[in-house]
């Protein structure tokens, strides 16, 4: 029981951390219809810029709160800033071509962008100053950490707050409005090339945050750190049915806990393959995922 | 009034999709307080003329003016601040935005928080059955009463020229009425200009003070709607007779 609730408190967690990225595969695609290959490089740009943020804030004796707040708030404006250049560079002039043409050009961002990180920031392992945040306390028999709590919240925090755009505010009903119909939106002057920017953009911000988690949480970042998770968060906006917010969100705290799980309970050498099992499951078996067409309510 | 400045005014407009002519040399003129049919048979080019019109498409060849102001080649995103504003075929009612959601939608350029409520209200008068609607999806209200919404998001642009595309289509007569009534109130009391597409060619030219024929992707006739409506070869055309 004990070992049962600590898993679950893990895998609410990383869960988290996959619900952030699956955000930005599933906004994009809801709004343009392409499975951005480069957003787990996002994530990973994220997690660098963070370290070297976090790092060097906390050098100059700054709080700690100060330092992740300040390493957040940049961390997700530059990645931001990283992947609306992306689509202008890559994306924006193929929107009259082929869905094929667009993903290759999606992929060929990956490699990119993966490469401009190992040459910039080498290719060994980076580590996070997580000495930052040390302690945790014990609630019952289940340990949690200040640093779990930290990134439990921060996620939480981010994931209303997107919530909050997307359906109480005058941009986010008109990303909904382009993601539905985008020759309607224009006729009532919505700009949608602006509003395809910042859905990358918003998707990256979301995925820089989980690249600052995610260092922190293992205590390092290294240059290939967006390709896993990139799939399984993948996984996740495919499990949640892709193009729906919610589901999103529900599928990456299913394919976290899921991790975790089968990483106790099974065999943690394996805990990579559960995540893609499953997208395969679903792809085969329910391709339109737990949120799919069915149960319209949230789609984008 | 012919001798005004027209409010929209189309020069030999050619449109295509791909190699394929849609329209070809349309000229019309419409005038301030007007309201203008275009009427024709399935494939004429109706909807290409509203399109063309709205930077949905871009003419080939050929110009299009709106309030004195060159207009084709602008993106459609920029009309509706100038008022000008199109109800589309089919309605194009956003399905997953509520209601409510749609109509603010029609509103989504103006800054004027009062006036927009104001607006807002006065359309839920004009259609009372969206207030009670207000919280539902678009796309879950019947034809009719998505048809008052595709009305009543233009109407919260506040626009100065309307250009409506068959918006009887599918319609029970008596919603068809209170449609052309809204039609007319709007045009006399607000003073907005209306070019009206129809196949009901009947109803379309009796709330008209003229109107246009088009006959694949050509105008083939223009006159004021008492003599297009006296016409022998129109009523033999268009009206079913
Ligand atoms: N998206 C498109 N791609 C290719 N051809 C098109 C497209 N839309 C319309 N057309 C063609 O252009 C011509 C004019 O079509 P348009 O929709 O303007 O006719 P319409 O007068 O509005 O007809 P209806 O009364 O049936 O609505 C038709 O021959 C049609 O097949
Ligand atoms: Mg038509």
């Amino acid at each position: 029981m004990e070992f049962f609730l600590q898993q679950l408190v893990n895998g609410i967690t990383l869960g988290g951390v996959y619900a952030l990225v699956a955000l930005g595969y599933t906004m994009v695609y809801g709004i343009i219809q392409l499975i951005n290959f480069a957003h787990g490089e996002i994530y990973a740009a994220g997690g660098y810029m963070g370290v070297i943020l976090i790092s060097w804030l906390f050098a100059q004796g700054f709080p700690p709160f100060v330092c992740l707040g300040a390493a957040l708030v940049l961390a997700m404006g530059y990645c931001a800033l990283l992947a609306m250049a992306v689509e202008k560079l890559a994306y924006q002039p193929l929107r009259q071509s082929s869905r094929l043409s667009v993903l290759l050009s999606a992929l060929g961002m990956s490699i990119f962008l993966q490469n401009g990180l190992m040459l910039t920031q080498g290719v060994y392992d980076r580590a996070y100053p997580t000495e930052m945040v040390q302690g945790g306390f014990e609630l019952g028999t289940v340990m949690i950490s200040y640093m779990q709590c930290i990134i439990v919240g921060v996620t939480a925090l981010l994931l209303v707050a997107l919530n909050v755009l997307v359906y109480k505010t005058r941009i986010g009903k008109a990303m909904r409005a382009t993601a539905q119909d985008k020759t309607m939106s224009a006729l009532v002057g919505i700009n949608s090339s602006r509003i395809i920017s910042l859905t990358f953009a918003i998707g990256a911000g979301l995925a820089a945050a989980a690249g600052i988690m995610v260092g922190l949480y293992y205590g390092s970042v290294r240059y290939d750190m967006g390709f896993v998770p990139g799939i399984k968060a993948f996984s996740a906006a495919v499990l949640g049915g892709i193009g729906n917010i919610t589901g999103a969100m529900l599928g990456g705290l299913l394919i976290g806990m899921i991790e975790v799980f089968a990483a106790g309970y099974i065999s943690s050498e394996y805990k990579d393959v559960f995540a893609f099992i499953i997208l395969i499951a679903v792809l085969y078996f329910m391709p339109t995922g737990i949120m799919g067409e069915n149960v319209d309510d949230t789609r984008v | 009034m012919t001798q005004q400045q027209p409010i929209l005014e189309l020069k030999n407009v050619t449109s295509a999709y791909g190699r394929i002519k849609a329209i070809r040399e349309v000229s019309l003129k419409v005038y301030p307080g007007e309201v203008v049919s275009i009427i024709g048979a399935n494939g004429a080019g109706k909807s290409t003329t509203l399109m063309s019109i709205c930077g949905v498409l871009h003419p080939e060849q050929g110009e299009v003016w709106y309030d004195g102001v060159r207009i084709d080649g602008l993106a459609s995103d920029l009309l509706p601040a100038r008022g000008l504003c199109q109800v589309p075929e089919g309605r194009r009612i956003f399905p997953r935005l509520s209601v409510e959601e749609n109509l603010d939608m029609g509103a989504f350029f103006r800054k004027d928080a009062a006036a927009i409520d104001h607006d807002k209200n006065r359309v839920f008068q004009l259609f009372p059955i969206l207030q009670e609607r207000r919280k539902q999806y678009g796309g879950t209200l019947s034809g009719g009463e998505q048809q008052m919404l595709a009305m009543g998001r233009a109407l919260m642009s506040r626009p100065r020229l309307l250009l409506l595309d068959e918006p009887s289509l599918g319609l029970a007569p008596l919603i068809v009425q209170q449609i052309f009534r809204i039609i007319r109130e709007i045009n006399e009391a607000d003073g907005v200009t209306v070019v009206l597409v129809e196949q009901n060619a009947n109803l379309a030219l009796k709330s008209s003070s003229r109107g246009y024929v088009l006959e694949t992707g050509n105008v083939v006739m223009e006159d004021s709607a008492e003599a297009l409506l006296a016409n022998p070869d129109i009523r033999k055309a268009y009206l079913g007779e």
